[in-house]
């Protein structure tokens, strides 16, 4: 079974959250999900620009979901919950707003593109439990998961104010991808909290205190790794460490991308997975994924 | 009246209604312009035709400029037809000869430009003055009624429209699902806002209808079936075996104690699952019936057919256990219906983050009501699953209530109940009592006193909607505790309050059957569920089918007081339709030309009503006058053209048609 989509992977799949597209490229092709990532695609219009100006932010977003519907997939991928979230905002925003619409459709026409609003959005996760399913994943798991206990950790934009694929208050399809790749899953109610967001970059006192509590409370469950699927919050709860344990007190425990998981449970390798750059190494991890 | 088939004299009215109708039409230039219709005899406007003086206005016009057909533009037919044609026929006219325009309803309300209201309104005034020049005299017929009600639902509506009914010498038949009558009720402690007992004001009601001589109850079963029309229903009724012969037990619960399960294993329902129950068992000590039943799924002979069957050796010669029972059904006979099948409770489940199933300690309602009872499962202990005493408890109001994501509306009784228990779990445990509201309703009498006596009692009132329950601690003290998130809106910041219990308010909603239930009686649903009355002040406790009445929470989210009011309403209303004996039967139904019927039968599968029959030895069809509605589908399918109705031929409905598309 081969599926076809679009990919826009953003601006962190290509920096911060390299690991991300590492880790998601060769898992989904693995699948037999080809991604074909959009030619000369731009800022999804996430945060800066949606926070000034919202129309603009809404231009950017559909000069992707042009170029989506040029390239002629039926589907477009965003990996990233920052993009996903703004790319389904703005479809949403032209579907009930004449005067966006207008103003999109000027921007558009300007670079000789249109769009009509038919592109799916769609994220990784959405496709793996409900397209591609959790049976097709089982049967590639080389070395299951055993003995990792995993916090499942969604964040907030694939959640809010959207819910689209999983249940708003308390998702689930994380929960059952790491089962179906041998894992167990510790009960953890902090899994849509806030990991600080971009507030650890200019508010750090409240948002490290975000991403504190969660990693505080993932070990308190007895958890030995955080699965995510946002680039955002990985960031968040890997790279502050230092600071936190400054403040507060040492909460070692790695968080990673479900698509690592999935890649170690298919047998490819932690540097294939593009593991070596993250702060916080995971010793349980491979000990575990070796057994 | 030789006046009524000679050449029509056609008296025409115009209605104001206040300004309901003349804010946006234009009354007078209305009658203005039917005045130069032809055969128009006279024509006015009128501020309130449906006033005395209005109704006598036609009768003296009728008389003093000989008319013999009358139009009047007002509300809708639903509203006031029954009206004028009574002024109609007291003018000394066949009632028939009126016909009415809705230039309420259909106009002046739902338009906003005066003009072209106005123009509306003349159009179909131009219609109606066509077509009432086709109109023939009609008679009314009567039909005997059957004396005898259904009540279906024995909760405290259920009982007491029962009750009402049996003590005005009727006979009514009391059909409860469950195996004893009572209903939510039944599991209440104590009923706000006077703190007197449940099970004090109830049972002796419930045993009153279980003895009176002009009540059969039967529980355990179900009305499945209803056919027939105003004042003759033929109801058919499932009977659940329940494996013990109703008249044989004796209420000993000897059976119980001998049973081959020494201790009570099973899902206790009336408990809430708080308790546990054997197989054979009886649903609380009050139960109506005094008799046991034997539970299918748990009972060992039933299950598997090997049990020493003990309950049977204590049971000895009163030989009142029947294993061999199946389900059996009756039928019967009845003028109207009550309808008072109650309500569900919400289902916390549906929102998780209040954590009910995954947190133990979070309960709801209905469970603390057990648990605050003293012939609950805990003796009225109010202990946490562990056995401990709760130090702080936590009420949650609006749980599926008021809320776009679930229910919308407000479920009426929950801030009054939330705090009842309140009450009672600080007189239980002592504890820091948290009610957590959006808005605190308590439109009753002694409500807002109640309120009042609480604040004083010292329980802590936090407006806000919560958030989340939560197990993560964020502090020492919060360790091991539930936390309740939520923005304290009063003073304006997000609080986290520990507490050892919570208990989430659930609303009420429709019984999860109640689209079943409608389609058999005949009855609608508003868009939330509920069963809708005929009209929300005027016809409470009516449905759009007559003899079909509501009572109690099927209806809508009510209290006992309102349930119990309503009730009786229902109750009277059954009466004035059966205390008169007959019914009076609209004329407007189909009858078929037999000349012309061609026996095709595509008519009879289309009926909604199944009025219409084949008869074998003619070939032709026959329509039942008693069953037809008058809704005129098999007039408009019969491929011959065969089919004619009163009211609605085609000379009418042709020249009322062309009355509209002729105006100009």
């Amino acid at each position: 079974m081969i599926m076809k989509y679009s990919y826009f992977p953003g601006c962190s799949l290509k920096g911060t959250g390299r690991s991300y597209e590492e880790s998601l490229l060769p898992v989904f092709k693995a699948l037999g999900v080809e991604m074909e990532e959009l030619d000369d695609w731009n800022c999804c219009g996430a945060t800066a620009y949606m926070a000034v100006d919202e129309v603009k932010a809404c231009v950017m977003a559909s000069r992707n979901l042009a170029l989506a519907e040029r390239l002629g997939h039926a589907e477009l991928l965003a990996p990233c919950s920052a993009c996903y979230l703004v790319l389904n905002k703005t479809k949403h925003y032209l579907h009930d707003s004449a005067s966006v619409r207008g103003v999109v459709g000027q921007a558009l026409q300007q670079a000789d593109l249109s769009y009509s609003g038919n592109v799916p959005v769609r994220h990784p996760l959405d496709v793996l439990i409900n397209e591609v399913g959790l049976d097709e994943v089982k049967k590639r798991v080389r070395h299951p998961l055993k003995g990792l206990k995993v916090a499942p950790y969604y964040g907030c934009q694939i959640v809010r104010p959207y819910a689209t694929f999983d249940d708003q208050y308390n998702p689930t399809t994380l929960d059952r991808l790491v089962e179906a790749l041998g894992g167990s899953v510790v009960r953890f109610p902090l899994k849509t909290r806030c990991c600080g967001g971009s507030l650890t970059g200019t508010l750090p006192e409240p948002g490290l205190l975000c991403s504190y509590i969660i990693l505080k409370e993932a070990l308190a469950r007895g958890a030995n790794v955080i699965a995510t699927l946002c680039p955002l919050c990985q960031f968040n709860l890997d790279g502050y460490h230092d600071k936190i344990t400054r403040k507060w007190d040492p909460v070692r425990i790695p968080t990673v991308y479900f698509s690592q998981l999935m890649g170690l449970a298919f047998g490819l390798s932690e540097k294939e997975m593009g593991l070596h750059r993250h702060f916080i190494e995971m010793p349980a991890l491979a000990a575990s994924a070796a057994a | 009246m030789d006046n009524q088939r000679n050449e029509p004299r056609i008296g025409f009215y115009v209605c104001h209604c206040g300004t309901n109708i003349a804010g946006m039409v234009d009354c007078p230039a209305v009658a203005q312009y039917v005045s130069r219709l032809p055969n128009v005899v006279l024509s006015r406007d009128y501020k309130y035709m449906c006033s005395d003086p209005g109704q006598e206005l036609i009768q003296q016009d009728i008389r003093e400029h000989r008319l013999n057909r009358i139009v009047v533009a007002s509300c809708s037919p639903l509203l006031h037809e029954k009206t004028f044609r009574g002024a109609t026929e007291k003018g000394g006219l066949n009632p028939f000869f009126f016909h009415m325009v809705n230039i309420r309803e259909h106009d002046s309300w739902v338009h906003t430009d005066k003009q072209a209201a106005t123009e509306k309104a003349k159009s179909l005034a131009h219609a109606a003055i066509h077509r009432v020049r086709f109109h023939k005299p009609l008679e009314v017929k009567q039909v005997p009624i059957h004396p005898a009600v259904l009540v279906v639902g024995g909760g405290i509506a259920g009982i007491h429209a029962a009750m009402t009914l049996a003590n005005a010498g009727k006979k009514v038949y009391l059909v409860e699902r469950e195996p004893s009558i009572g209903g939510h009720m039944a599991k209440f402690d104590k009923t706000f806002p006077t703190l007197d007992c449940a099970a004090c004001i109830l049972t002796p009601k419930m045993s009153e209808v279980g003895a009176h001589p002009n009540i059969t109850l039967w529980t355990y079963s179900e009305a499945m079936k209803m056919e027939g029309y105003v004042g003759n229903y033929t109801v058919t009724i499932r009977h659940k075996p329940r494996y013990i012969i109703e008249d044989a037990c004796v209420g000993c619960l000897e059976c119980i104690d001998a049973c081959v399960y020494k201790q009570p294993k099973f899902f206790d329902e009336f408990n809430m699952g708080l308790g546990k129950r054997k197989p054979v068992y009886i649903p609380f000590p009050q139960a109506t019936p005094q008799v046991v039943l034997i539970d299918p799924e748990t009972c060992l002979n039933l299950k598997t057919g090997k049990c020493k069957k003990t309950c049977v050796e204590a049971c000895a010669d009163r030989k009142a256990i029947d294993f061999t029972q199946k389900e059996t059904f009756s039928e019967i006979k009845v003028g109207a219906i009550i309808v008072a099948t109650g309500f569900k409770s919400f289902d916390a489940q549906r929102i998780p983050q209040y954590g009910y199933g995954t947190y133990p300690n979070v309960y709801t309602a209905l469970e603390i009501e057990r648990l605050v009872n003293a012939s609950g499962p805990t003796g009225g202990e109010v202990v946490l699953r562990d056995g401990k005493k709760p130090k702080s408890i936590g009420i949650i109001h609006c749980v599926g209530s008021r809320d776009h994501k679930t229910n919308r509306w407000c479920s009426r009784v929950c801030c009054m109940y939330s705090m009842k228990l309140a009450h009672l779990l600080k007189e239980h445990t002592e504890a820091e009592v948290y009610s957590f509201y959006i808005d605190m309703r308590t439109p009753g009498k002694g409500y807002e006193e109640f309120y009042g006596k609480l604040l004083d009692e010292g329980v802590q009132f936090v407006r806000g909607r919560v958030g989340e329950v939560t197990d993560w601690a964020f502090t020492k003290e919060e360790e091991g505790k539930l936390v309740i998130r939520v923005e304290d809106t009063l003073a304006g910041y997000v609080r986290r309050i520990p507490v050892d219990m919570v208990v989430l308010a659930t609303g009420l909603e429709p019984q999860a059957d109640a689209q079943e239930v409608r389609r058999r009686f005949n009855m609608s649903c508003g868009t939330e569920g509920f069963f809708l009355e005929r009209h929300p002040k005027l016809a409470p406790v009516n449905t759009f089918t007559d003899g079909i009445l509501l009572a109690g929470c099927c209806q809508g989210p009510k209290d006992i007081p309102d349930t119990v009011a309503q009730a009786g309403a229902a109750a009277a209303e059954a009466l004035v339709l059966i205390d008169k004996g007959h019914i009076e039967q609209e004329p407007n139904t189909a009858f078929i030309h037999e000349e012309d019927c061609s026996g095709c039968k595509s008519c009879i599968p289309l009926c909604p009503y199944s009025a219409i029959l084949f008869n074998e030895e003619t070939r032709k069809a026959i329509i039942n006058q008693a069953l037809c509605k008058g809704c005129g589908t098999c007039v408009a399918s019969c491929p011959s053209g065969s089919i004619e109705q009163n009211l609605f031929d085609d000379e009418e409905i042709f020249s009322e048609i062309e009355g509209v598309l002729a105006y100009e």
